[in-house]
């Protein structure tokens, strides 16, 4: 198979680490290799948080960083993030998946800057005849789980051959913590249902 | 026990997913590492979080966060010569902290084993240059290994420790940023049983750990002799391999090869894959010192090499001075730019430095346009409820309206932010610690305007306190901002000597006081009049003054406050 790219992106303390991990493992668990690597550095302070993940056969994967433009997906967490991840990243006919969070960095409270508005995004990936899928849920128990939606959403689409919506739902019971368990899953159905 | 943690001390081989920085840590299980010892620094602390996920009753290594990296480099030595095999690791710029005690290593009968593991950064990702420290592993006499993936980490450690013990010798391990955090599956040998015998087994028979004068010159030789030694492994080490995946065939005629290293040779190979060429690479693992009898067949063996370096020519140096010395007639071709050397080398970038060279085989590609859309940036920015926030805030304030024209010395810490938009405060930044001396030169035949610096907590033990104490000696017109925030807070808050988490505090207002800070106020740094009074105090007081401006580290503080309910929580269901 060629491989397939997947650019995760949004912003310091949202959970790109469980939500990558969560992807990594299913992809490992449906028999593909994959290849990661997160940008960490300055992420906490509401710095740009990236994971790249490239997943394949052994042989065929090298670098773990994707070329700009050459990304299947991109999952974004924050709608700022996923404009950038879509003008820097998506190939022609790419997808993208994205919680519509806000927030603003300093350049736009300034007053130096727009914050994108949505149409801006169907726009940007209009012109690289790609797929939008914006994830928002009205009621989200606790915006940490922003990520969890964002994976129901993925799972609703089988992206990748052989990563069922079973296998990320699976993977997220797994490794999300004890206590968030329950709740977790009930996000991820939701959004997984809301599909449109 | 976490299921991480069980995985990081099961005995038998396993396969797991695994960063760079933690594969480094089940290689310190599987090879018998007893002490480690560090400063922490981006892209290395994840290697600390590996090890103390560990229970401490079942982890062997013994491992600490030293004052800074030379206290940390001098720490890990120690438990060398008495016998005990250990690491240091820091991040890049560290090793300029370390380095007057690491250049002295080589020279000395490391009989535990040391390795040095740094974290340096093409593309100065996190850090405040690009350092490529290869020249100080030449510099210290170190071996250099140089790992491109989480399972190179894993492998080459394992060979960098029994090079290390044999030799009793130091190998600097040189990760950079991207392969500490990359992700791959890497496959894990068994633990062996280790004795891990803490008998304390320094022992010295005359002058060989007291390189004076002239006894520095049989170390010296000694150390020479090391380095021959690592030469002659570099032929047979596995580190050292040629591969050609597409086999290897002439090019219009030509034999075309490539000398790498580290990730780039996996972006070499990237491009060769997508390319189909018969081109073949010779990755070097262990890049000091070189084997010139590899280099020379290598090079012999092909008409064409070129030399695929991140940052500073160093291979193609030497490379070049080999292939002279061994009238090698190969076309050498290095990289033809500046720009080349800097940024790191991924893929596209090395397609298109190929193609300038040997277009049949890669051939030439449109820039991709620069996209169309203006995308807003977002600056790393200080947390909500940051105590720095409200002191920069203040500090701006008070210097705008009573003191115009103050300059303002920036350190190292989150509080480096502060330098940006919108406070604009602190806009010279050199490393850790620079803030007072650098302050203390702005001061220097200076009655025009004031000069204020600023440090963070953890900075104020790491390189601090010279620069304080010289600010004091002279009476310089100077006041300093200690920022404290009870932590290491951007590198993932980690203790240090103040926060009460190793030991007894050492408590900064009391080591001021006993310096013999004559001018020295404290207050909470959400206390913004009172924190404009102390500084335009100290700003109009004659000599060195210091305000010391605390606030916890919110971030760590809310994180804390969230721990202690978890766990109140448990322990009344379970009273119940």
């Amino acid at each position: 198979m060629k491989n397939y790219n997947i650019f995760i992106c949004g912003v310091g303390g949202q959970g790109i680490g469980l939500l990558s991990e969560v992807l990594i493992q299913s992809c490992l668990a449906a028999g593909y290799a994959v290849l990661g690597v997160d940008t960490h550095g300055l992420a906490q302070r509401g710095g740009i948080v990236v994971s790249h993940l490239r997943i394949g056969t052994r042989d065929k994967l090298f670098t773990p960083r994707i070329t700009p433009g050459e990304a299947d997906l991109i999952v974004g967490l924050e709608r700022l993030e996923a404009y950038r991840g879509i003008v820097n990243y998506m190939r022609e006919g790419g997808t993208c998946i994205y919680y519509d969070a806000e927030q603003q960095p300093i350049h736009v409270r300034m007053g130096k800057t727009e914050y994108p508005a949505i149409s801006e995004l169907e726009q940007a990936v209009a012109e690289r005849q790609g797929k939008l899928e914006r994830v928002f849920i009205e009621d989200l128990p606790d915006v940490r789980m922003q990520n969890t939606a964002v994976l129901g959403r993925i799972a609703s689409f089988e992206l990748v051959e052989g990563v069922t919506g079973d296998i990320i739902r699976e993977q997220l019971l797994e490794i999300s913590p004890a206590g968030a368990r329950d709740a977790n899953l009930r996000v991820f159905e939701q959004a997984m249902a809301a599909r449109t | 026990m976490s299921k991480f943690a069980e995985n990081m001390i099961r005995k038998d081989a396993w396969t797991g997913l695994m960063m760079g920085n933690h594969a480094l840590v089940r290689a310190m299980l599987e090879s018998g590492v007893m002490v480690v010892s560090a400063y922490p620094g981006s892209p290395t602390p994840e290697i600390a979080a590996a090890i103390e996920i560990i229970p401490e009753e079942q982890r062997p290594i013994h491992f600490e966060w030293a004052t800074n990296e030379k206290v940390a480099t001098e720490t890990a030595f120690g438990a060398s010569i008495n016998g005990h095999l250990s690491v240091v690791f820091f991040k890049s710029v560290g090793l300029n902290v370390a380095l007057d005690s690491a250049v002295q290593l080589s020279m000395l009968d490391c009989t535990g084993g040391i390795v040095v593991v740094i974290g340096d950064d093409p593309g100065a990702n996190s850090s405040q240059n690009e350092q490529d420290n290869r020249h100080a592993g030449r510099m210290m006499m170190m071996p250099i290994f140089e790992p491109g993936s989480p399972s190179e980490t894993y492998s080459m450690f394992m060979e960098a420790v029994e090079l290390s013990k044999k030799l009793k010798l130091p190998v600097l391990f040189r990760m950079t940023t991207h392969v500490c955090h990359a992700r791959e599956l890497v496959e894990f040998g068994p633990i062996p049983e280790h004795d891990y015998d803490w008998t304390p087994r320094y022992h010295a028979e005359g002058l060989e750990y007291w390189p004076i004068t002239t006894a520095v010159f049989p170390l010296k030789r000694k150390a020479f002799a090391k380095l021959a030694a690592v030469e002659k492994h570099a032929l047979s080490s596995p580190a050292n391999r040629v591969i050609s995946p597409n086999g290897s065939e002439p090019v219009s005629g030509r034999r075309l090869g490539v000398i790498t290293h580290s990730i780039p040779a996996y972006s070499v190979l990237e491009c060769l894959d997508r390319s189909g060429s018969p081109i073949d690479v010779l990755k070097l693992g262990i890049t000091f010192p070189l084997n010139p009898e590899q280099i020379v067949d290598f090079l012999n063996a092909h008409d064409e090499v070129f030399i695929l370096e991140e940052l500073d020519r160093i291979l193609e140096s030497e490379i070049k001075a080999i292939a002279f010395d061994n009238k090698v007639a190969t076309k050498i071709l290095v990289r033809p730019e500046v720009e080349h050397l800097m940024h790191e080398f991924v893929p596209q970038r090395v397609w298109d430095l190929f193609s300038g060279f040997w277009p049949e085989c890669f051939e030439p590609q449109p820039a991709r346009a620069e996209p169309a859309e203006e995308v807003s940036p977002r600056l790393a920015q200080m947390c909500p409820g940051c105590g720095h926030r409200s002191a920069f805030f203040a500090i701006r304030e008070l210097i705008e309206e009573e003191f115009p024209e103050t300059i303002t010395v920036a350190d190292i810490g989150c509080h480096s932010l502060g330098s940006m938009k919108p406070y604009e405060m602190g806009t010279v930044l050199l490393c850790m610690g620079h803030s007072n001396g650098t302050a203390g030169g702005l001061a220097i035949g200076n009655d025009k305007r004031k000069v204020v610096c600023f440090i963070g907590d953890s900075t104020f033990f790491h390189a601090g306190l010279p620069g304080i104490i010289n600010n004091v000696l002279y009476d310089r017109n100077v006041t300093l901002v200690v920022l404290e925030n009870y932590t290491t807070a951007m590198t993932g808050h980690q203790p240090h000597a103040a926060t009460g988490e190793i030991g007894d505090k050492i408590k900064i207002p009391e080591v001021l006081e006993a310096l013999g800070v004559k001018f020295l106020r404290s207050v909470d740094a959400y206390m913004q009049d009172k924190l404009k009074d102390h500084m335009r105090d100290a700003m109009n007081h004659e000599g060195f003054g210091v305000v010391i401006a605390k606030h916890p580290c919110m971030l760590k503080f809310i994180r804390d406050k969230r721990k202690r309910a978890a766990a109140t929580k448990n322990a009344q269901s379970v009273n119940r």
